[in-house]
């Protein structure tokens, strides 16, 4: 199982890099990047097709986040790709950065869309998807999208259109981790019950633990066989994964750790402890 | 004189240059019949996606076919395209610079009986205001089908402001309308009217009405409004001292406005904005509305006649 051991370590720098940015930057959101740090990773380094040489390679497969604010996630992702020096995450949210706040897809390669504004990266998916079907094209569309993202309504009307227009090469990952800025999901405004809903407008639905290497590979898989229909992934997650005060914390949403709490967190973070 | 709605010219152009050009996609929210693209649906039913009625996922799936090189054209009533979408238009399209062509129809007040809810008077405000975005207004069928070609050759974010009425052909084929300049239909001394869409047509009835009273008026369609022609502002303003716009459109923000912020800025003359006061349309039939709020050649002459007093 070599190349698991190779994600987690993967996964792990890729915390300890998500940690370091958002505490040089000071502002951030430390707590739904670290919940989909085993998604994202497992997108980069295991299922896309990706040339990080060639960043429009026509043929690439697409990731979109949409639930933008996790873009220290996707910079660190990217940057351990090879799509640019890992020094340059020390620029996040500073002036003249290629590291925008929120994704840009004009200043950074490997940046498919920009986004941050909630609930819009999966009708940009579908967009994709039918470009690809018009042109012939292999590839795939995945997309990660927040629980709490799932009350914005543009999600629901881009769920029918990929139903309805059978776009079975998106793949849409929930980031089922509970908790949004303003407390628990189910407290501010039920997205509940997720599977169902999706279920209910016509895609197939998994549910998986989304820290959980084997499980989100499997499902990507299984995904890949199911035609006729879009297929979303509810990944089962923890706010603030793998940083011990920051895990199930509503607090840790959208604040920087101090100079202190990054060298705490980084410290739970070291190799070698057999932690993910 | 002949007359055509610009939707219709709209919807036969999309089909001309769908013939042209494999990358054109056109996408609508259940309004086809009203937007024209039904034509193309027609003849390209595999480039043409009907979204249903939701607007905010029809931006941001036309973002996506335009990240694969397509050029897509998003249509739908100007009211839902620019205020339902706005925010899908700002950070899907204008933010990142995408390829879309948000083409509207039904803008204005000569959307008649329908009434308020469905009458745009504030959307070239809306698309004005974002960065990257182009703003076209035709004035006939013949720019329209000019500007359509026009806004697949342009690369980036164009708004294409479409009318339900059938308007007056103006041009002749051999019309060339080019994003970003304005076009003088008439030289004038004593004042110039600036005006967009059907407007054009009414400021030609009033400078010629004005010219029987002894004034020379000039005539601009001005069918661009971002990037404005600010050499033809400054130009009508030093030669006649005196303009006046016309727009279908709330004074807040469209043409009228954009033409103050230039002469302000470069060279101050009386000005009149004929236009929307600041309210919202109601049910009617075009003609009477257009009498009501004071879109008419008599009101265009009024204000002319007004501006003269200023100079």
């Amino acid at each position: 199982m070599h190349w698991l051991q190779d994600l987690e370590e993967k996964a792990r720098l890729i915390r300890r890099d998500i940690v370091t940015m958002i505490g040089a930057a000071g502002s951030g959101h430390p707590g739904g990047s670290l919940s989909a740090v085993e998604i994202v990773t497992a997108l980069y380094f295991h299922i896309m097709r990706l040339d990080p040489q060639n960043p429009d390679w026509p043929d690439r497969d697409r990731f979109i986040l949409s639930k933008g604010h996790a873009a220290p996630l996707l910079y660190a992702a990217l940057a351990h790709r090879g799509y640019f020096r890992r020094e340059e995450l020390l620029t996040l949210r500073k002036l003249g950065s290629r590291l925008q706040g929120h994704p840009d897809r004009k200043s950074l390669p490997g940046v498919e869309m920009s986004t941050g504004s909630l609930g819009q990266g999966l009708s940009v998916a579908n967009g994709i998807a039918l470009a690809g079907r018009l042109d012939g094209r292999p590839y795939r569309v995945y997309v990660l999208l927040g629980d709490g993202e799932l009350e914005e309504g543009m999600v629901w009307e881009a769920a029918m259109a990929a139903a309805h227009y059978k776009l079975d090469r998106v793949t849409a990952f929930i980031d089922h981790n509970g908790l949004q800025i303003d407390g628990p999901i189910r407290e501010v405004l039920s997205p509940e019950p997720i599977a169902a809903k999706f279920r209910a407008f016509g895609w197939e639905v998994l549910t998986i633990d989304g820290h959980d290497f084997g499980q989100i590979i499997g499902a990507v898989e299984e995904a890949k066989k199911i035609k006729g229909r879009p297929t979303a992934i509810v990944a089962e997650t923890v706010k603030g994964k793998g940083v011990g005060f920051m895990e199930h914390q509503v607090g840790w949403h959208g604040v920087a750790p101090k100079p202190e709490e990054v060298e705490r967190a980084l410290e739970e973070l070291e190799g070698g402890k057999g932690r993910g | 004189m002949a007359k055509m709605a610009t939707r219709e010219a709209y919807g036969r152009a999309l089909v001309e240059l769908g013939r042209e050009d494999e990358r054109v996609v056109v996408l609508d929210a259940d309004l086809s019949k009203s937007t024209k693209t039904e034509y193309f649906a027609r003849e390209f039913p595999h480039r043409f996606f009907n979204m249903g009625i939701a607007e905010q996922n029809l931006m941001g799936t036309a973002a996506g076919l335009a990240l694969c090189g397509k050029v897509p054209f998003a249509s739908s009533f100007a009211i839902f395209a620019t205020g339902r979408a706005f925010e899908q238009v700002r950070n899907s399209i204008a933010y990142p610079r995408l390829n879309v062509k948000i083409a509207a129809s039904h803008a204005g007040i000569t959307v008649g009986e329908d009434g308020a809810s469905h009458q745009s008077v504030e959307d070239i405000a809306l698309m004005r205001a974002l960065p990257n975005m182009t703003v076209i207004v035709p004035a006939d069928a013949v720019e329209t089908r000019q500007a359509v070609f026009a806004a697949a050759r342009h690369e980036g974010p164009v708004y294409l402001r479409l009318g339900r009425m059938g308007v007056p052909v103006l041009y002749y084929e051999d019309y060339r309308f080019q994003i970003g300049k304005a076009h003088r239909l008439r030289r004038g001394r004593d004042a110039t009217i600036l005006a967009c869409g059907y407007m054009v047509t009414l400021a030609l009835e009033a400078a010629r009405n004005l010219e029987a009273e002894g004034l020379s008026v000039g005539v601009l369609n001005v069918s661009t409004i971002k990037p404005l022609d600010r050499q033809a502002v400054v130009e009508a303003a030093r030669e006649t001292g005196a303009l006046v716009t016309a727009e279908e459109h709330s004074i807040i923000g469209g043409l009228g406005s954009a033409v103050a912020e230039v002469l302000a800025e470069e060279y101050p003359v009386p000005l009149r904005r004929v236009g929307l006061r600041d309210t919202f349309g109601e049910s009617g039939s075009p003609e009477e509305l257009l009498a009501k709020y004071g879109l008419s050649v008599a009101n265009i002459e009024k204000n002319v006649r007004e501006v003269l007093l200023q100079k």
